[in-house]
């Protein structure tokens, strides 16, 4: 199993506790993430200015892994969905292709439409799957509780996504959590939006929507919120601060990558998984994961 | 706020239309379910997918391009999955804001972001100092050097909004 590995412009700077999750596990699994130097940004900030700069840029990503002939996998929901839906247009209509194939001569590159797109938490779900990750469990978090956050461009919109889950009622995070040994509890407004789309729009609004779940989360108690997408993560972890200091409201709920807790109960050390860069420190986890004694 | 007829540009509707994801437009019939699902709405009144729908069709373009809602969208498509006539609601709020960059109106934070891509070619910049905190965690390092294909993919396709930023400055 061989993947071109797009990191994107959050992870690599904002998540590296995430990345780094991802590179080990996907060692120890077997599965083989080629880092290619040229990728850049997939385009998803230019879509709301210009849907055809969004289109060029996600191509010339798509372009230099078929050239390598090699599938993408991402950590971020955004950068899925941009480049997915890039695809899929210019896929399925070949005047799309030809026309973006125009442009892309202007840069030296052409696309055939030979490459898939996935998350890798998909990649995991679907290519990998929930019984071959099940082998590799040796230490069950069967101690846990932790919430699954999809984010909304992993699973929508569902023009794109439709054979893998359900839009409103999905399944593939929580069976990816229950693997651990962990419980994903179920909880209300479940596929909420963390805001991240206009934080720098309007703040407050965005806050607003972030700290509905967390307010949410915290009356359940939970040892974890599950993300796999590093803008949710800034939303609802580097930001939770400020939604405590602006709703006057003591929240402290841990934010933990998925990767990371799939390490644990794959044997990896909480130190490996890089859970001392998380902002909203999972105490009980660092404290039962740790090689430090 | 009443509608002067005078005022409206019929014309609107076709210029939104031509965008992509614009097209299923008029095939809105107003049920509301957009407004219902949307979690913006439930916080701030402002943003009501329903009503940017009607005003677009109605002809209202400045009121529509020059308010702060139609930024507002955070693309969780939630509407556009409810939507019993397929408008593409989430695609048809990104048309109308291409038409807003077409018409030079655009949000600060989206220069913001285009200047930051312009720079690095990616939205944060990868120096020295990333690169040593990512090799001291076992990270590979990254190209730190602006990527020539992506620069000029920006000059083709946004340089306005570049030169915006410049004017600005």
């Amino acid at each position: 199993m061989k993947y071109a590995f797009f990191l994107g412009c959050t992870v690599p700077v904002r998540a590296q506790n995430y990345e780094l999750s991802a590179r080990k596990v996907s060692e120890k699994l077997g599965i083989e993430l080629i880092d290619i130097p040229e990728f850049r940004c997939c385009g998803y900030p230019v879509k709301s200015v210009d849907f055809r700069a969004h289109l060029v840029m996600s191509t010339m990503n798509l372009a230099l892994a078929e050239k390598k002939g090699l599938n993408i996998t991402t950590l971020c929901n955004a950068c899925s969905v941009t480049m997915i839906e890039a695809n899929e247009e210019i896929k399925h209509n070949s005047n799309l292709l030809n026309e973006v194939n125009k442009e892309l001569k202007k840069y030296d590159l052409e696309y055939n439409g030979n490459v898939e797109v996935k998350h890798f938490a998909r990649v995991l779900y679907e290519d990998y799957g929930i019984e071959n990750i099940k082998k590799y469990i040796t230490r069950p978090l069967d101690k846990y509780r932790f919430a699954a956050h999809y984010g909304c461009h992993f699973i929508r919109p569902s023009v794109v996504y439709s054979e893998f889950d359900d839009p409103e009622f999905p399944v593939s995070l929580d069976r990816l959590i229950e693997v651990t040994g962990a419980v994903s509890v179920d909880y209300p407004d479940k596929q909420l939006c963390c805001g991240g789309g206009i934080l720098g729009i309007k703040e407050d609004v965005a806050l607003a929507l972030s700290h509905k779940k967390l307010a949410i989360l915290k009356d359940i108690g939970i040892d974890g919120l599950i993300s796999i997408c590093p803008f949710c993560s800034v939303m609802y972890e580097s930001n939770q601060k400020k939604i405590e200091k602006t709703y006057e409201e003591e929240l402290g709920i841990p934010v933990i990558y998925y990767t990371q807790i799939l390490g644990l109960a794959m044997g990896f050390s909480s130190e490996d998984m890089g859970l001392k860069l998380n902002r909203v420190k999972a105490k009980k986890l660092i404290e039962a994961f740790t090689n430090e004694k | 706020m009443p509608i002067n007829i005078k005022e409206l540009n019929t014309k609107f509707k076709y210029e939104v239309m031509k965008e992509p994801g614009g097209e299923n437009l008029l095939k809105c019939f107003g049920c509301g379910t957009c407004t219902a699902s949307c979690p913006v709405r439930e916080i701030d009144e402002q943003f009501n997918p329903r009503k940017i729908i009607r005003m677009t069709i109605l002809g209202m373009k400045e009121v529509v391009l020059k308010s702060d809602f139609v930024w507002l969208c955070t693309a969780c498509y939630m509407c556009q999955e409810r939507c019993p006539q397929d408008v593409m609601i989430t695609e048809l709020m990104n048309a109308i804001k291409n038409v807003a960059v077409k018409e030079g109106i655009v949000h600060p934070s989206y220069i913001a972001q285009v200047d930051a891509l312009n720079q690095f070619s990616r939205l944060y910049e990868i120096g020295e100092f990333e690169n040593k905190k990512r090799s001291k965690l076992g990270l590979p390092t990254l190209e730190t050097k602006k990527n020539e294909t992506f620069v000029k993919i920006m000059n083709d396709y946004v340089a306005d909004l570049l030169n915006k930023d410049e004017g600005e400055e």
